[in-house]
């Protein structure tokens, strides 16, 4: 996954997850999590290839938004490439994070991250993230809605679009 | 080239020495810098080199050494790192990726995370050998890591004064191929079997500290916060 040769690449990745906590917020069997989420979010900002996440209006994070419901998380942001969201995701302190995930949140039976590709500079809204989630549970993976292991280039998603 | 064909090449003592330094170093090696370690002929290292090149198992590339650019800087000179493809060769054939990546599946869908970690602690603590003491420094821990394929390197142990505490890092995942698709979960079992492995409540202690291109572990001495 390297750069078009011919300048910045055009087409940046979004990446949504979703997770359903067994336990409300404040409560102590989740304090590992909360604790780690602003030095995860501050890792996220610094690694290569980040472009941006979602935040709460005066918020350094978005676990007060709940467009899914009261225990459901969402969790958004775009990247220059996919092995920068891979690095970050899975080759960073991020990892530790995720090994603890079977302790705070409930095991989804559906999908609960989705990938697309955006032009580069777009924002993508919650709406249009949701969207996509609700795309891969209904469709299945394809060019616009896929994961790292049903992965999409680019190309084939901008082909299949047009 | 057939992956028997590739590992065969690796039968020439000389070709084996070669390929075992660039591939302990972890970052491009010019042809002069391995035909010394090597205790060869520049000319001969690089016939080697370019061998293994060939056959998959290094990748070559070019590079001024000097760290100047432009004119007057010389000729680029010709690299090698490790390939990152993976050979294995199986007499009979038999598929234990393809088992392990099924029920790494399985494993996943049904959120077997811990299960799957006390297994892997338990396994760790039989290799370790039953009532053996934990693992008794870091030295002792990169013996037993390199046993098992880890490539483990010190980190920071220059320091004198300002330099970090030493830590144990590791080239190698021996379950890249399944813990690039199942991450979290592999991953976390890895640190439960090196755990097993070094023992809990000793000198040493595993932590799980990704970065990008090696093991998901460090290790460290647990005695880092004591007076």
């Amino acid at each position: 996954m390297t750069a078009s040769p011919h300048g910045p690449a055009a087409v940046h990745l979004a990446q949504l997850n979703v997770a359903t906590f067994r336990y409300p917020l404040d409560d102590p069997r989740v304090a590992p999590f909360v604790e780690a989420l602003d030095p995860v979010n501050a890792a996220a900002d610094a690694a290569p290839g980040f472009v941006w996440r979602l935040k709460e209006d005066g918020e350094n994070d978005a676990t007060a938004m709940r467009p899914l419901g009261e225990r459901v998380i969402v969790n958004m942001s775009v990247w220059e490439t996919r092995e920068a969201l891979w690095d970050f995701t899975y080759r960073s302190g991020h990892l530790e994070v995720m090994r603890g995930r079977r302790d705070w949140f409930e095991r989804h039976a559906e999908a609960h991250m989705v990938l697309w590709w955006v032009p580069a500079g777009h924002v993508p809204s919650v709406e249009e993230a949701l969207e996509r989630l609700a795309d891969i549970r209904a469709n299945g993976p394809s060019p616009d809605a896929f994961t790292f292991t049903s992965f999409h280039a680019p190309v084939e998603a901008a082909a299949a679009r047009a | 080239m057939e992956d028997i064909d590739a590992i065969a090449l690796l039968q020439d003592p000389v070709r084996r020495r070669l390929y075992e330094y660039v591939v302990a170093q972890g970052r491009e090696v010019g042809r002069n810098e391995a035909a010394e370690a090597a205790g060869v002929a520049r000319t001969l290292a690089a016939h080697h080199l370019d061998k293994l090149t060939g056959a998959g198992l290094l990748e070559s590339g070019s590079r001024r050494l000097t760290g100047r650019s432009g004119p007057g800087a010389g000729r680029p000179a010709k690299v090698y790192t490790r390939a990152r493809a993976e050979w294995a060769v199986s007499l009979p054939a038999r598929d234990y990726l393809t088992a392990a990546e099924l029920l790494a599946e399985a494993a996943e869908g049904a959120g077997l995370d811990a299960g799957l970690c006390a297994a892997a602690r338990r396994r760790g603590e039989a290799l370790r050998g039953p009532g053996a003491a934990p693992c008794g420094g870091l030295d002792e821990a990169m013996d037993v890591l390199a046993a098992r394929g880890y490539e483990p390197h010190l980190e920071g142990a220059e320091g004198e004064g300002g330099g970090s505490l030493p830590v144990v890092r590791m080239r190698n995942c021996p379950f890249h191929a399944v813990a690039e698709r199942f991450p979290p979960l592999v991953c976390g079992m890895n640190l439960a079997l090196l755990e097993g492995l070094l023992g809990a409540d000793g000198p040493v202690r595993a932590r799980m500290d990704a970065r990008p291109g090696e093991c998901c572990v460090v290790v460290e001495s647990s005695k880092n916060n004591i007076d």
